[in-house]
């Protein structure tokens, strides 16, 4: 039941969101330094979601494991290539590695 | 089409993480379905799995699609005399993809609108066919693969690109640090609380830069 309210509401909100100047609001839209402080959003939402992926393991916070080390590879991938998929693979294979090699 | 790289392998983790946290197949699909929203879905599902309350996952999912908000207000010029019944399908089909290529087309195309829908449209079936093969994916991958980094390294490849600014590179180091600094508070919270600090840091360096600007001006 829950995992059907978590699909409804996401997919109201983020339709809502869309439709906003489009179609609700109709010819006026929201005031600029509004506008302008959603230029932040991305850049504050995500890192939140990726640093503690990086700094904290099972609830301990463990600034050099090798999450951390394999996350910041992954940037410079990204950096470097903008492309999700040599992101995802470059993260991932150095994860598995590490874990394989016994450092987790 | 060339963008459709980047998203297939996107789409199959989000696929993959509704399944890890306990959708089924066909509830992930409908997720994808209903809610079309990248980021969010991801969020949505690490909440789920975390036992958040439903408040707090759509209130997250608001907080990461309001950039949806500030896209709807600078297409809108471009949809004139577009009527509502084909807006809102429009508007449906909004990606951060589909807006950049029609902000950035060529000059050569006068009308947006098809524009639009020719980017739209094959994002949509990309993202759908991706979930759908990630979810079904999802249930037969070793629970012991520590498959579940997939999705911090799906953000870590969205949040590079949108770190261009200086008020951009303070609001990302304030809100990671604050979300570090507040990882023992329940059901994620320090999500909202970190995306929070990161936001209000980076408006004050943006006044600070005006501010800055208009002294030399």
């Amino acid at each position: 039941m829950k995992v059907w309210l978590v699909i409804v509401g996401v997919g109201a909100v983020s339709l809502l969101l869309r439709a906003s100047s489009l179609v609700l609001l109709r010819g006026r839209t929201l005031p600029p330094g509004l506008l302008n402080s959603l230029g932040l959003v991305p850049a504050a939402v995500l890192s939140a979601l990726v640093v503690p992926e990086l700094l904290v393991h099972g609830g301990d916070f463990r600034p050099l494991g090798p999450r951390l080390v394999a996350g910041v590879a992954a940037a410079l991938i990204a950096w470097k290539t903008r492309n999700v998929l040599w992101t995802l693979l470059g993260g991932l294979g150095l994860l598995f590695g590490f874990e394989a090699l016994g450092w987790r | 089409m060339p963008l459709v790289p980047g998203v297939l392998p996107f789409s199959m983790v989000a696929g993959i993480a509704a399944v890890q946290v306990g959708f089924t197949p066909l509830e992930s699909v409908m997720f994808s379905v209903i809610g079309y929203a990248g980021s969010a879905q991801l969020i949505a599902a690490q909440l789920y799995g975390a036992g958040s309350p439903l408040a707090l996952i759509v209130l997250s999912s608001l907080v990461v699609n309001l950039r949806f908000a500030m896209y709807s207000a600078s297409l809108l010029p471009l949809f004139g005399g577009v009527p509502n019944r084909v807006r809102w399908p429009l508007a449906y089909l909004m990606t951060d993809q589909a807006y950049a290529l029609t902000m950035g087309r060529p000059d050569t195309e006068t009308d947006p609108v098809p524009y639009y829908a020719g980017a739209a449209v094959p994002m949509w079936l990309t993202w759908q066919t991706g979930t759908a093969v990630g979810a079904l994916l999802g249930a037969r991958i070793p629970p012991e693969w520590p498959l579940d980094f997939a999705v911090p390294l799906s953000f870590i490849a969205l949040l590079v690109p949108v770190l261009r600014t200086r008020p951009q590179l303070l609001a990302a180091a304030v809100s990671g640090a604050a979300a570090v600094a507040a990882h023992g508070l329940p059901f994620r919270l320090n999500l909202i609380l970190g995306a929070a600090c990161g936001v209000a840091a980076g408006l004050w360096a943006q006044q600070a830069e005006r501010r800055r600007t208009g002294a030399q001006a």
